[in-house]
């Protein structure tokens, strides 16, 4: 949230209600506390967040085995009905679906953080190799033998941080440039991802398939063990976002600004830049690397706010929605393949015995993501420079 | 890298030398590079995990006595060794015709996202076609190659500020990214097409059959002498729109035929030898170094340097590693993927 307090001694002009903000002032124990509320922004997000429940109540009725609205809200707060029903409600469909809540909002602040602390809107966890080192560091505790998942998440946040550090590292070269940092980051990408493919082919099959789901972003067999880790994570992470969220408002306007408005530049920056990989570490560490959700959530959420610069709240609300829609429609791939399959004899892509089986979430987000990139870049009529 | 800006290139590197004493030294060049590829070619016949002495690897070039070296040799290494030569000429003349196409150092096959175009086909055509010659596997390389190439380069190019190389990276990225996800789901359920898969995506030139070079053939000759041809027409090219227009060049029909050589040697070389990174890349960028911006130089260099990348590696993962054999395609983007970024480091924000 964009919550800014009034400094001492700011001239009265400064508390001038603008078009379409409130100044809201609260009192906290002793100290007088007041935030800037852009309303519009307060409106997509909370759109986004009911629009996100909305698929979530969706995602609880829908699936291989669907279950009426009634039968789950018996499911839910009676654990009623019957067995089957209550166990796909209770234990599968809403971990994930909250999971994917979760994961989508963590991913979508860490986008914005990256994007704003970069001055780059193209700067993402998966375009600066985050994600690809990630997923060689749980490639190789794969590859090593052991799939439990804790031990794979403690690889892919040790791959993901040392790779992050590379690429800032290497494109710092007389201050950060956002085209250099992009460029780094996909040289790096390309390198890692011959390095991913050589360790796959030494790996056992079993091995090799199961990172390469995990390489894609899934949210299936997830259960309440990994929503629980992540809810904790967001929890301490959070709160941190907030504090964080006003200094990289300050940030933005330039670092002498925000220099001479009090803000310890170079400081703040780290602390961002930490914030961001630690959101999208906890998000791959449960999920896998999901794809695009960080760069398209806060472009999508500047766009619906209006808002001239970032806005932590809207754009974890926005990746919230986005990898809940992502989720739904994964669970509902191969049903309507396998529908389609029954009608088109051509189209074997899907057979019967998959048919109860889930697209992993990131190949859909690959997809449309990749789309809405494209689109991005088709109708920008110029590269907007740091 | 010369030090003016790519898009108006100046006279040759060796620019004091009188006009014969460059080309007598330039045709020197290539025909040292010549040399050393010729020695490659005889190294990687000879060198495997199997002792061979180098009397029998010349009689088994010429006779066929049966024996399980000389089987070793002729059905192994040496086709292994001229599909190298071939993919590497392909990947290092597409390299540097897209170079040039582009106007942008930074644009590589495997960056503009044409292997990811490739590799997606060729998964659609062993996943869901069922497909497993190669004859038909390249066509739909080359269907995945052409239509990458083509959209990327339209999204790259369609903004005002006409192709840059951080649109034309991330274009290729992004559409990379999408076709990553198209494999992904394609072989996410189906072990047997992901095993394949798997081994191919790493670029290798081992277990190459005999045949493969016969099938390779046509379309690598036919890619590399386009090539050759094009390369005047790309430097009047690079001179700008209207000037190239002035000296007689067709712009239009000179960048449908560039698509059409990066396509053509780009589809056949991934299709032979899988996803191979960074040789289209930094091949052209070591011959303009060494030539200066002749396209007419910097292609055949381009031609002879790139096979010599490709089969150093090849022999280099055979010696490092001779059990398991580190593919060709590991080892070109572990040299490349730090000259990419040395390159990058090196360029101005403006020119970025």
């Amino acid at each position: 949230m964009s919550a800014e307090e009034t400094c001492a001694g700011a001239p009265s002009g400064a508390r001038r209600v603008f078009l379409g903000t409130r100044r809201v002032r609260l009192l906290l124990g002793a100290r007088r506390v007041s935030f800037r509320l852009h309303l519009r922004t307060l409106r997509v997000s909370l759109l986004a967040l009911l629009l996100s429940v909305l698929l979530l109540g969706v995602g609880l009725c829908t699936g291989a085995y669907p279950v009426s609205p009634g039968s789950v809200v018996r499911a839910l707060f009676f654990g009623t009905g019957e067995r089957l029903a209550v166990h796909f409600v209770n234990q599968e469909r809403l971990p994930q679906a909250l999971l994917a809540i979760l994961v989508g909002c963590a991913l979508g602040i860490s986008g914005a953080i990256f994007q704003s602390v970069s001055r780059n809107p193209l700067a993402s966890p998966d375009v600066i190799g985050f994600n690809s080192g990630a997923a060689t560091g749980a490639i190789a505790v794969i590859a090593a033998g052991s799939e439990a998942a804790t031990s794979v998440a403690l690889g892919a946040i040790a791959g993901g941080l040392a790779t992050a550090a590379v690429v800032f590292l290497l494109s710092s070269k007389g201050g950060l440039q956002g085209a250099r940092l992009v460029l780094i980051g996909l040289g790096v990408t390309a390198m890692l991802g011959s390095v991913n493919s050589y360790v796959l082919t030494r790996a056992s099959l079993n091995s090799a398939q199961s990172a390469h789901i995990w390489m894609i972003g899934t949210l299936n067999g997830r259960t309440w063990g990994s929503a629980r880790a992540m809810a904790l994570g967001l929890f301490v992470l959070l709160p941190a976002a907030a504090l964080l969220g006003r200094q990289l408002r300050m940030l933005e306007m330039g670092d002498e600004l925000a220099g001479g408005l009090g803000v310890p530049v170079n400081r703040a920056r780290i602390a961002l830049a930490l914030l961001g990989i630690g959101l999208c570490g906890t998000a791959v560490a449960s999920a896998g690397p999901v794809p695009f959700i960080a760069l398209a959530a806060p472009q999508i959420a500047a766009r619906l706010t209006r808002s001239p610069g970032v806005s932590l709240l809207a754009s974890g609300a926005v990746g919230a929605a986005l990898l809940s829609a992502a989720h739904l429609l994964s669970g509902q791939f191969f049903l309507v393949g396998a529908w389609l399959g029954e009608r088109v004899s051509w189209l074997t892509v899907v057979d019967e015995s998959q048919r109860n089986s889930q697209l992993p979430v990131g190949v859909t987000t690959a997809v449309l993501g990749g789309v809405y990139l494209t689109w991005v870049l088709f109708r920008r009529r110029e590269t907007r420079r740091a | 890298m010369s030090r003016s800006p790519e898009t108006s290139p100046a006279p040759g590197a060796p620019a004091r030398l009188p006009p014969r004493a460059r080309t007598l030294l330039r045709g020197g060049g290539l025909l040292v590079i010549g040399g050393v590829l010729l020695s490659l070619v005889v190294v990687s016949t000879w060198v495997g995990a199997k002792d061979t002495p180098p009397s029998q690897v010349w009689s088994a070039l010429w006779t066929d006595d049966g024996s399980y070296s000389t089987d070793i040799i002729r059905e192994l290494r040496l086709p292994r060794t001229v599909v190298g030569l071939m993919v590497g000429a392909g990947l290092g003349a597409a390299g540097a015709v897209m170079q040039a196409l582009t106007r942008n150092p930074l644009a590589d096959p495997g960056l503009l996202g044409v292997n990811a175009g490739a590799s997606a086909a060729v998964v659609f055509g062993t996943g869901v076609v069922g497909l497993a010659t190669f004859t038909s596997l390249v066509w739909f390389s080359f269907l995945g190659a052409a239509g990458v190439t083509v959209l990327v380069y339209l999204l790259g190019a369609s903004g005002r500020g006409g192709p840059t190389p951080v649109r034309l990276a991330l274009a290729g990225a992004a559409v990379s990214a999408s076709l990553t996800g198209v494999i992904a789901g394609l072989t996410v359920f189906d072990a047997a097409t992901y095993d394949y898969l798997r081994f191919w995506m790493v670029g290798s030139l081992a277990g190459r059959k005999p045949e493969l070079v016969l099938d390779l053939l046509p379309f690598t000759a036919v890619g590399l002498v386009m090539a050759l041809l094009l390369a005047r027409p790309l430097n009047s090219l690079a001179l700008g729109e209207e000037l190239g227009r002035a000296l007689g060049t067709k712009p239009a029909r000179t960048r449908i035929v560039g698509l059409i050589v990066v396509t053509l040697l780009c589809g056949s070389a991934t299709a032979a030898a899988g996803p191979i990174g960074f040789v289209g890349l930094v091949v052209p960028l070591v011959a303009r170094w060494l030539t200066g911006p002749d396209l007419r130089w910097v292609i055949p260099y381009s031609m002879l340097l790139a096979p010599v990348l490709l089969l150093t590696s090849d022999i280099l993962g055979r010696v490092v590693s001779p059990e398991g054999e580190l593919e060709a395609g590991a080892v070109t983007a572990l040299v490349g993927a730090p000259v990419f970024i040395a390159m990058v480091r090196r360029r101005k924000e403006a020119s970025l």
